[in-house]
C-alpha cells in the first residue's frame, strides 16, 4: 500500500539533493549560454575555418547522447592527467552539450529577423557593434526566450544523468533512499513531484519574462 | 540646408549571371526631386540602393558631391568607417518601414543621433521630438511601432532619417506597403521635404506624385535607364515604346 508518511519523509533528503540538480542545470545553462554565444558568432563569422569548427561542434554534441558524453568526459580526464571533482566534470559536460543547442537557438532567432532591421541601422551609419548590440541581439533574445526556457527545463531533467558519475542529485538520492527504505514507489513519486515543482517554477518564470519583454 | 548632387556613371550590377543594372548613367541635381519609375524588376530599387551602397555595384561609379561611394578606387573597397561617414548624410526610407519594434517612436528616431552623431540622450531626444512633430506625430512619440498605423510608421521612419540632417534622401517605394487611404499623409510629408530643397530620389509607383512633385523622372526597364527628363516629357509625351506601354498599363489599371 502507498504510505503517506513514507512519501512525506522522502522529501527532506531529496530536497537537500535538489541543490545539486539546480547547481548543475543553473551553471550548465550559464556556461552553455557563454559557449553557445561564441559558437553562434563563429557560425556567422566571415571566416570559413571558424564556421567549419562551429558546424562540427554543433553536429558532434547534438549527435552523441549526453549520457555518453558524460562518461567519455569523466573517464578521459584522468587519462590525460586532469583531476577534477565529479561535479566540475558534470557542469562542464552539461554546459558544453547545452552550448550546441543554444547556439542553434540564437542562430535561428537571428536568421528570423528581417534583413531590413540591420539595413535601416546601416543606412544611417551605425557601426556593426551598435547594429548587433542595439538592434539585432535585443530582438533575438526576446524571440529566443521560450526556446531558452525550454532548454533550461530539458537541462533540469537531463541533470539526472549525472547520477552515473556519482553525484547525489535528486535521482541518485532517490535511488539510495529507495534501496534503504524498500519503498521505491513513495520515494520515486516524491522525486517526480520535486522535478515537476522546479519545472513549473521555470515555466512561470518564462511566461513572466516573455510578458515583460513582449514587443 | 545643404543639398547633395549624385552622379551615376556606367553603373553595372550582377547577381550571378543575371545583370540587374546595365551601364546606368544618371545625374541627380541638388535640391531637386528625382523619381525612378518602371515595371517591377526593372532595377530601380537596386539602383537606389547603390547610391548608399546597401547594394554593392560591380562596375562604374556613384559619386556623391564628387566623392566616390563604396570604393577608394575602382575595385578597391572603401573601409567600413569611411562608408559609415558617407552614409551619415544620406537618409533612407524603406518600403517596409524597418522601424525597430523594441523601441518607441522617439527611441527609433533618437537612436542614430546617440550612436552615430554622439549626441547626449537629452539633446537627442529634443531633436527627435522636433523631427516627430515635423511629420505630425507629436502625440505618438511614446508608442511602439506595433501601436501605429502603416502611415504613421512610415512617417516615423522619415523622421528617423531627417533627424540625422541628411543632404540627400532616398525613398524605396515608400507608399507601396500602405493601405490606399494612408498614402496621402506620407506623400504630404515628402512634399514638405521637397519644398524645403532636399535632394530626393524616390522609387515610386505613384505617377501622380511623379507628375506633380518630381523635377526629373527617370524610366527604367530590364536594368537599363531608358529615358530621363522633366515629368511632362516622360509622362505626357513619351517617345519610347516601352514607356508608352508601361503608362498604358498603368492608366488601364487605375481607371474605372
Amino acid at each position: 500500500m502507498f504510505s503517506i508518511p513514507v512519501f512525506l519523509q522522502a522529501f527532506e533528503p531529496l530536497i537537500w539533493a535538489a541543490r545539486y540538480t539546480l547547481l548543475i542545470s543553473g551553471l550548465g545553462i550559464a556556461l552553455g549560454l557563454v559557449i553557445g554565444t561564441l559558437i553562434c558568432a563563429a557560425r556567422l563569422s566571415p571566416y570559413a575555418a571558424l564556421r567549419g569548427f562551429a558546424a562540427v561542434w554543433v553536429s558532434f554534441l547534438r549527435g552523441v547522447p549526453l549520457l555518453v558524453q558524460l562518461l567519455v568526459f569523466y573517464y578521459t580526464l584522468p587519462v590525460i592527467g586532469i583531476d577534477v571533482p565529479a561535479i566540475v566534470a558534470a557542469v562542464v559536460t552539461v554546459g558544453i552539450c547545452a552550448s550546441a543547442y543554444i547556439s542553434e537557438i540564437w542562430r535561428g532567432a537571428i536568421a528570423a529577423l528581417p534583413k531590413g532591421q540591420a539595413e535601416a541601422a546601416a543606412a544611417i551609419g551605425m557601426a556593426p557593434h551598435h547594429i548587433w548590440g542595439r538592434v539585432i541581439l535585443p530582438q533575438a533574445v526576446t524571440m529566443s526566450l521560450p526556446a531558452l526556457i525550454n532548454e533550461l527545463i530539458l537541462l533540469v531533467k537531463a541533470s539526472s544523468l549525472v547520477s552515473v558519475v556519482g553525484i547525489l542529485e535528486i535521482t541518485r538520492a532517490s535511488q539510495a533512499q529507495a534501496a534503504t527504505t524498500f519503498r521505491p514507489l513513495e520515494v520515486y513519486i516524491a522525486a517526480a513531484c520535486i522535478y515537476l515543482a522546479i519545472n513549473l517554477c521555470l515555466s512561470a518564470l518564462g511566461r513572466y519574462l516573455e510578458h515583460r519583454t513582449a514587443i | 540646408m545643404q543639398a547633395s548632387q549624385v552622379e551615376i556613371r556606367k553603373v553595372n550590377k550582377f547577381y550571378g549571371p543575371f545583370q540587374a543594372l546595365k551601364n546606368v548613367d544618371l545625374t541627380i541635381p541638388p535640391g531637386k526631386v528625382t523619381c525612378l519609375i518602371g515595371p517591377s524588376g526593372s532595377g530601380k530599387s537596386t539602383l537606389l540602393r547603390c547610391i548608399n551602397f546597401l547594394e554593392e555595384y560591380d562596375a562604374g561609379e556613384v559619386r556623391i558631391d564628387g566623392q566616390l561611394i563604396g570604393y577608394d578606387a575602382p575595385g578597391r573597397k572603401m573601409s567600413g568607417r569611411k562608408l559609415r561617414e558617407m552614409r551619415r548624410s544620406i537618409g533612407m526610407v524603406f518600403q517596409q518601414f524597418n522601424l525597430w519594434p523594441h523601441m518607441t517612436a522617439l527611441e527609433n528616431v533618437a537612436e542614430g543621433l546617440i550612436r552615430v552623431r554622439g549626441l547626449s540622450k537629452r539633446d537627442a531626444q529634443a531633436r527627435a521630438e522636433d523631427a516627430l512633430r515635423k511629420v505630425g506625430l507629436g502625440d505618438k512619440m511614446a508608442n511602439h511601432p506595433s501601436r501605429l498605423s502603416g502611415g504613421q510608421q512610415q512617417r516615423v521612419a522619415i523622421a528617423r532619417a531627417i533627424a540625422m540632417e541628411p543632404r540627400l534622401m532616398l525613398f524605396d517605394e515608400p507608399t507601396s506597403a500602405l493601405d490606399p487611404e494612408l498614402v496621402g499623409e506620407v506623400l504630404t510629408v515628402m512634399k514638405t521635404l521637397a519644398a524645403e530643397g532636399m535632394t530626393m530620389v524616390v522609387v515610386t509607383h505613384e505617377m501622380g506624385f511623379a507628375a506633380h512633385v518630381a523635377d526629373q523622372v527617370a524610366f527604367m526597364d530590364a536594368g537599363e535607364l531608358i529615358a530621363a527628363g522633366d515629368p511632362a516629357s516622360i509622362l505626357h509625351q513619351p517617345q519610347d515604346a516601352r514607356i508608352q506601354s508601361f503608362l498604358r498599363t498603368y492608366h488601364e489599371r487605375n481607371s474605372f
